[in-house]
């Protein structure tokens, strides 16, 4: 039962992906050959609203549902881990257009062949795992 | 009601409500970060044993597993109940820009031709869902989040990290969309 949440944010979040049309493939490139402000704005505004709540969050000590405060991990600082990695994130996410949230979504929304795009991800994620230690982090 | 739900959201809204499901899923007692799910399918695999990375507890992350699950049942929702009767506004100029490289505008989310099992096939769709998919996958593990876990939640939270994470994901996109997209599709 504690994971009916989750499904029911989890229906939310599709919804809310693709009728925002943030799982589209032309709105990707729409976004990276700068011709609508559409995708910036939605990145653009979640990081506004984002950010407030963050704060508010932190300076409140909001509690979970659990009864904990809601804690936030510093990432490890670090520029070629995140470099690197976010550009061959950036040359999947461009040329597949769409990462992984959006792939989930898409196969709900019946691109079936979305299954294989996931599977690749999940090939990509393990390839990763395997070459973790030669990469510079 | 319906019918207002059934346009396309302005991104306004749109932004808004990522957000609100941030807070959700802190409030739910998780985090916003979807590509973490592609490790824990590592994991149910069986990849732990071959690999140390993937040896880790990820039942406590069946939360997101489940949230993801939930994604895609939104996803069928939205496309059968709440399905836009108009076709996306996307910009004159993209669409002039993927008539160059023969990629027709369908008025869908993702072109249909690109997007199907028959495209699987060829090398333009090979690439685009296969290779496109595992860079998705390598990179935002090497990256250590995706646009969820950086661009949304690292930078609502001010992590430097994470804004040099999104930089390169504009690096490589830009560098996909200017010079490698068009040697794929010319």
């Amino acid at each position: 039962m504690k994971y009916i949440k989750f499904l029911g944010i989890g229906i939310l979040f599709g919804i809310i992906m693709t009728k925002s049309e943030a799982v589209s493939w032309y709105r990707i490139q729409e976004m990276f050959r700068f011709q609508a402000f559409h995708m910036y704005g939605i990145i653009g505004s979640a990081l506004v609203v984002g950010a407030i709540g963050v704060q508010l969050i932190k300076r409140y000590e909001i509690r979970s549902l659990q009864g904990a405060v809601i804690e936030f991990n510093d990432k490890k600082m670090s520029i070629a881990r995140y470099l690197f990695g976010g550009i061959i994130f950036g040359l999947g996410w461009a040329l597949s257009g769409s990462c992984p949230g959006p792939m989930y979504t898409l196969l709900g929304n019946g691109f079936t062949v979305f299954a294989i795009v996931i599977l690749s991800a999940v090939v990509g994620t393990y390839t990763y795992g395997l070459f973790k230690d030669k990469l510079p982090h | 009601m319906i019918e207002f739900l059934s346009q396309a959201w302005a991104w306004y809204i749109s932004g808004p409500l990522i957000a609100l499901v941030m807070f959700l899923l802190l409030w739910a007692g998780g985090s916003f970060g979807v590509s973490s799910t592609l490790r824990s399918v590592c994991a149910i695999g069986g990849a732990g044993k071959r690999v140390d990375f993937f040896d880790f507890d990820w039942k406590a992350q069946r939360w997101n597993l489940v949230f993801v699950a939930g994604a895609i049942i939104g996803g069928f929702i939205a496309a059968n109940w709440l399905q836009n009767p108009e076709p996306l506004d996307l910009s004159p100029a993209t669409v002039a820009d993927l008539q160059a490289f023969n990629i027709p505008f369908d008025g869908g989310l993702a072109p249909e031709y690109l997007f199907s099992w028959e495209s699987l096939m060829t090398v333009q769709g090979f690439l685009t869902l296969v290779v496109g998919g595992f860079l998705v996958g390598f990179g935002s593990r090497w990256a250590g989040g995706c646009t969820s876990g950086h661009a949304i939640s690292g930078l609502s939270n001010l992590q430097l990290p994470s804004l040099i994470a999104v930089i390169g994901f504009f690096i490589g996109g830009l560098l996909m969309t200017f010079f490698i997209f068009p040697l794929i599709f010319s």
